[in-house]
């Protein structure tokens, strides 16, 4: 039994390098046709990867942009600091708030200082107002929501008949179309990079079926022969599936050095449109799991489309 | 599909119709014969007569329209893809038209046919040159088909069909692109193996090779079995 066993994976061993053999000699011996399926695959490989680029700097666009949007609660200015932590504490209990930032009577004047310090007339008001109260703005906290649709309800809860005596003002309604607007643009961003990807995808997969689809087509009579041999589905599918993984890993390394010079030349571009986004960077702390994923796709896209060319011809 | 008679091949009732155009045309009609083993069987006919069809139906490479075509006891065109590939292992063709394949040298041509049976490397390799010796292209081992002249081809199709030695040869007019000298080695190399046991299947309309040869002859006549005699002559 134990023999029989040897024997068999021995059978196997050499059927697989035999297959590994004419895939190469295939791939080495069909100049033409494996530079352009190569060629081919590196477009279809690049797509893709722009795509995994795009949707990294459009995340940090987002991100980005988010962490501009909050909405400020002003306390009524009689108020001690310890309730206006309890509705703080109270209001980090709630899932739809990602963060809260307290900012105190005297951070507030401090900053408004700072921001106004040109303007003479708001000046000389304030100094008029500190006569009354040496501190006459009031305490602030900034209320972060993880999507836009939250702050309502955020708003709701502050509205609460509990804190009617302690909250003097929600700024939520005088910033509601920019909140919306904001989280429309990123929702925005996100449909796009589905339809872009799926797109992509599509044209990768549909282009490099069609190249490998003809270099099969190129060795049809071969194939036929082989039929005619007698080497079975494997013996003649193999080697073409072999091609494909060659052809996929080279386009693999080509685009990764190709996406290398582009990051690397359009850094600074990508920088100023992106929000400080520096690509460069991200690429070369990435680079290994970028190559994997080229890899990946590479060799995923040529086993795939070799599996769909041949098909037709295995059939008895 | 299993037959109880001890035979190599059998054709039995066996029409083929190719459409051409929704023209059907007629290949084979009604056509009923046993070859036994170790025969010699010449099938000779005008061109167009039916002689590849006849091949064709044996290597499972076509189907019959209606009747039953044996290999020994299996019924060839009710077998799966994967038996049919082992059956022709079994096989030795010879193509009129050699196919070759073009991307592999002629040694690997040759090797080809011992390593879809997974014949270990070493003795790939002592039956391939012994081979090419044989058929006199040991200096062109390493040479492409397109580099061969269309007899050196045909000898490279001939040895890729016996180098595995095959129950069964069948010949497709191997000697029609050869010269005299070519053909004449040709045939010897063939009754040399079947002197070894094969049983050949020799498809041809060349009059001296089959009046040579004093074997079985088959005569096809527009898909019909005209003639069918031991030690039968070409006569048409």
């Amino acid at each position: 039994m134990k023999k029989k066993e040897d024997l068999y994976y021995k059978f196997m061993f050499t059927s697989l390098k035999r297959i590994i053999k004419f895939g190469w000699n295939n791939f080495y011996r069909n100049k033409g046709l494996s530079f352009s399926s190569t060629f081919i695959m590196t477009i279809a490989i690049l797509l893709i990867v722009s795509l995994l680029f795009f949707r990294e700097a459009s995340q940090f666009f987002i991100s980005y942009i988010q962490e501009k949007v909050d909405i400020s609660v002003s306390f009524n200015l009689n108020i001690d600091e310890e309730k206006i932590f309890e509705v703080k504490n109270e209001l980090l209990k709630m899932e739809e708030i990602r963060n809260i930032e307290y900012s105190s009577q005297e951070e507030e004047l401090e900053n408004f200082k700072q921001k106004h310090q040109d303007d003479e007339i708001l000046m000389r008001s304030l100094e008029e107002a500190q006569l009354f109260n040496p501190f006459p703005l009031p305490a602030v906290l900034n209320i972060k929501a993880w999507s836009a649709d939250q702050y309502e309800q955020i708003v709701e809860s502050l509205e609460d008949e509990k804190y009617r005596n302690i909250i003097y003002y929600i700024d939520y309604h005088d910033r509601r179309l920019i909140i919306e607007r904001v989280f429309s643009i990123t929702k925005w961003i996100n449909q796009i990079f589905i339809i872009l990807s799926s797109i992509f995808i599509l044209i990768a997969i549909l282009i490099t079926f069609n190249t490998i689809k003809l270099t099969i087509l190129n060795q049809k009579e071969e194939l036929i022969i082989q039929r005619l041999v007698g080497a079975s589905n494997w013996f003649i599918s193999g080697p073409f599936l072999i091609q494909g993984i060659i052809s996929g890993f080279f386009a693999s390394l080509i685009s990764f050095l190709i996406s290398l010079g582009f990051v690397y030349l359009l850094e600074f571009q990508i920088e100023s449109l992106f929000f400080e986004f520096n690509i460069f960077s991200y690429f070369l702390n990435q680079a290994f799991i970028i190559f994997l994923v080229q890899v990946i796709i590479g060799i995923t896209l040529g086993i795939i489309s070799s599996i769909i060319a041949i098909r037709k011809y295995l059939k008895a | 599909m299993f037959h109880a008679s001890c035979f190599m091949l059998k054709f039995q009732k066996v029409t083929k119709i190719y459409q051409t155009n929704d023209i059907p045309i007629v290949a084979l009609s009604d056509i009923s014969f046993k070859v036994e083993k170790k025969e010699f069987v010449s099938i000779v006919g005008k061109s167009g007569s039916g002689k590849t069809t006849l091949l064709k139906l044996l290597l499972g490479e076509e189907k019959p329209n209606k009747g039953q075509v044996f290999f020994e006891n299996y019924e060839i065109h009710k077998l799966s893809f994967q038996k049919i590939s082992t059956l022709r292992r079994r096989v030795g063709m010879i193509f009129q038209d050699c196919k070759l394949i073009s991307s592999k040298t002629i040694y690997e041509n040759i090797a080809y046919a011992m390593e879809v049976i997974n014949i270990n490397n070493d003795n790939i390799i002592k039956n391939v040159f012994e081979i090419l010796e044989t058929v006199g292209l040991k200096e062109r081992a390493q040479n492409f088909p397109h580099q061969l002249s269309g007899g050196e081809k045909q000898r490279v199709a001939i040895a890729r069909a016996i180098i595995h030695r095959p129950d069964v040869i069948l010949a497709d007019e191997p000697t029609s692109n050869l010269d005299p000298y070519n053909t004449l080695e040709i045939i010897k190399l063939l009754l040399k193996i079947h002197e070894t046991g094969t049983t050949i299947i020799l498809a041809t309309y060349d009059k001296e090779i089959v009046n040579s040869l004093n074997k079985r002859v088959i005569t096809l006549d527009e898909g019909v079995i005209i003639r069918d005699e031991e030690k039968g002559r070409f006569i048409l």
